[in-house]
């Protein structure tokens, strides 16, 4: 029989194996994990290194020149400013306001519940199927139509920056939705209760008290929308991109005295993600074009990588200011 | 005393507009809520609509294979004579990149998720979960021009793969993406375990590994699965990294280094060219069908293991 001094011996074997089972998996799980961040990191160190060499005023704001040799993006670059402004004047309202009605007005909650459910899934699918309807939906049976009825030829049934907009809008409306609706859902209830009771209207309520709080939650979702919607190609590709453009997709609204240039959106446009896309692939010579397409890549990815850091920022402002709100 | 003619209780036309007001409000918030929800149920009409046409054009059995010369021929060619529409390459394409793809982005992504959520000091955690996620926001077409570019030919320096493109080659670039993805579902899964369940088993005197291993892990096995399984259908569904560096050549095979045509893909390539309303035109809207499909019933599968694992906290 063992005696009490034996029993409460440390049991070396024991020790070993708790030892070696505890920490040599561990360690492991941390090399992997620095690992993969290094590489992950590496792959944009790689690209920024390459692409920082070519980047000045006169890459960002001139045009290809010499077949696409040579010369910058400035096209691209506005063209990508004009969709996005676009897309933000076609959805962000329209997000807004159906998250607001979602959140704040739906009693039966059936409804809210299918609602819901469709935007989730709208959420999943991918942005080629999403493309397939802009081209299908937009430009061929709204645009046509239109044409018809105003007589306009082929002024809007045809692939343009209006369609991609409103394509690349669908594709980024559940995510300001659901980023809307998360933002209104943590504004406390008491507060809504405390301005009812004040005698205040439900929309003077919303007005003055839920949405500046959820202002914050809102703004992420529109920033992170702005960068998924900058990002993206694939629907983009039959959707009005073009390999080259000479002009501007501008046109002048004449008032007589001065004409105001403004953004003509049933024209084609040059995208950044495609001009990568197409430097890369359907250039005549792509060793000769590699600059421009690192230089094209690194300001396409700092563009992504700034506005979902503000975004970040912005939801720890959010939730620091809830957390002032509740008191914890 | 002073005299009031005011009545004592107010109700003028002002009330009476601020009401009418607030009824035009709510009938404009609605209308927005409505217009959202048509929006979203016109894109699934519209697009079953436009790829069951196709089966006015063609044989449905032509999907699967067509016969020519009393041999069945299993090729996507729509623009030979006689056109060719079995989509058996194209699925092989999608999955023989997709399904390599998770399996790496599994493994590397899981670990990294744990390490997030259990291992890393809440610093270290703070400051890398920003930027895995933002890992996941890089553009697709910059981590396809990345493979095409760079990893292409380190690829062919080392493994030395019959084509330059191939499927290997793109399952790699969709791993960039799906790590962040799995990794960050993998760390809100974990970190959803209650903390007195960790408590539990250090008491018990269980070390860290074990306490991970058999005990929270377990736990969180439906988490995680769902995490998985969305990552699956990311990549199934991204379009720019395997058009880019797949090869894009419609073959059946079964062999990772050669190149392959996946379903979003060919969408992606031959979408720009197609001539409306024809038999092709609406056979892309009913492969591009099928890609939703499989995406959808992805994101149904990750739900339920989700649900499954909140049920269970119910329980605590």
């Amino acid at each position: 029989m063992k005696n009490a001094a034996e029993i409460l011996k440390p049991n070396h074997t024991g020790e070993f194996k708790k030892n070696f089972t505890g920490n040599i998996p561990i360690l492991g799980i941390r090399i992997i994990s620095y690992t993969v961040v290094l590489l992950l990191a590496s792959v944009l160190m790689y690209i920024f290194a390459n692409g920082i060499k070519v980047i000045n005023w006169e890459f960002l704001l001139s045009a290809p020149r010499n077949n696409m040799t040579e010369g910058g993006i400035g096209p691209a670059v506005f063209g990508t400013l004009a969709v996005i402004f676009l897309m933000i004047v076609i959805t962000v309202p329209l997000g807004i306001f159906a998250a607001v009605y979602i959140n704040e007005y739906i009693k039966d909650r059936w409804l809210a519940r299918i609602i819901t459910i469709s935007i989730n899934t709208l959420a999943g699918v991918p942005s080629i199927v999403i493309g397939l309807f802009g081209l299908g939906f937009f430009v061929l049976f709204v645009g046509k139509n239109l044409d018809e009825v105003f007589n306009t030829g082929m002024l809007l049934g045809k692939p343009a920056m209006l369609w991609a907009s409103a394509t690349l809008g669908v594709l980024v409306l559940p995510l300001i939705i659901v980023t809307t609706v998360e933002a209104l859902k943590s504004v406390p209830d008491i507060q809504r209760y405390a301005a009812i009771s004040l005698g205040s209207t439900r929309w003077e309520m919303i007005k003055t008290i839920v949405l500046p709080q959820a202002r914050s939650g809102i703004l992420t979702g529109i920033i992170l929308s702005i960068s998924r919607a900058a990002g993206e190609t694939a629907p983009l590709l039959f959707l009005g991109c073009a390999f080259f453009l000479p002009d501007l997709p501008v046109t002048y609204l004449d008032l007589g005295l001065f004409a105001i240039p403004m953004i003509n959106p049933a024209e084609q446009f040059m995208y950044l993600s495609y001009h990568i896309f197409v430097l890369t692939t359907q250039s005549t010579n792509p060793t000769l074009t590699k600059p421009l397409q690192y230089g094209t890549a690194t300001v396409l990815v700092f563009l992504t990588l700034l506005l979902n850091m503000t975004a970040i920022i912005y939801r720890i402002k959010f939730r620091k200011n809830l957390e002032g709100l509740r008191g914890y | 005393m002073i005299m009031n003619d005011k009545p004592l209780i107010h109700t003028s036309n002002k009330a009476e507009l601020n009401r009418i007001k607030e009824k035009f409000i709510e009938i404009f918030f609605r209308l927005n809520g409505l217009f959202a929800a048509i929006l979203i149920l016109l894109i699934f009409f519209f697009l079953i609509r436009e790829a069951l046409n196709v089966f006015m054009l063609i044989n449905p059995f032509e999907f699967i294979s067509i016969n020519l010369k009393s041999e069945a021929v299993y090729e996507w060619y729509p623009t030979s004579d006689p056109a060719r529409y079995s989509i058996v390459p194209l699925l092989i394409g999608s999955f023989l990149t997709a399904v390599p793809a998770t399996i790496i982005s599994t493994f590397f992504g899981v670990v990294l998720g744990v390490y997030l959520s259990e291992i890393a000091s809440t610093g270290v955690r703070e400051f890398l979960k920003p930027i895995i996620e933002v890992f996941a926001g890089i553009p697709t077409v910059v981590v396809g021009f990345f493979m095409l570019v760079v990893a292409a030919t380190l690829i062919q320096d080392t493994i030395n793969p019959p084509s330059r493109l191939n499927a290997f080659l793109a399952s790699l670039g969709l791993s960039i993406i799906v790590i962040p993805i799995i990794a960050s579902l993998t760390d809100e899964a974990l970190k959803s375990i209650p903390n007195d369940i960790r408590m539990a088993a250090y008491s018990l005197g269980a070390s860290k590994w074990q306490t991970i291993s058999k005990v929270i892990f377990p736990t969180a096995l439906s988490g995680v699965s769902a995490s998985v399984i969305l990552g699956f259908g990311r990549a199934i569904g991204e379009t720019m990294i395997v058009l880019m560096a797949s090869g894009n050549a419609a073959i059946i095979t079964v062999d990772i280094f050669s190149s392959v045509r996946t379903i979003s893909a060919t969408i992606a390539a031959e979408m720009g060219e197609v001539s409306v309303n024809s038999a092709h035109y609406f056979s892309l809207f009913f492969i591009g069908l099928i890609l939703f499909a499989v995406t959808l019933l992805m994101n149904l599968l990750a739900e339920l293991f989700l649900n499954k694992m909140k049920k269970r906290f119910h329980l605590y």
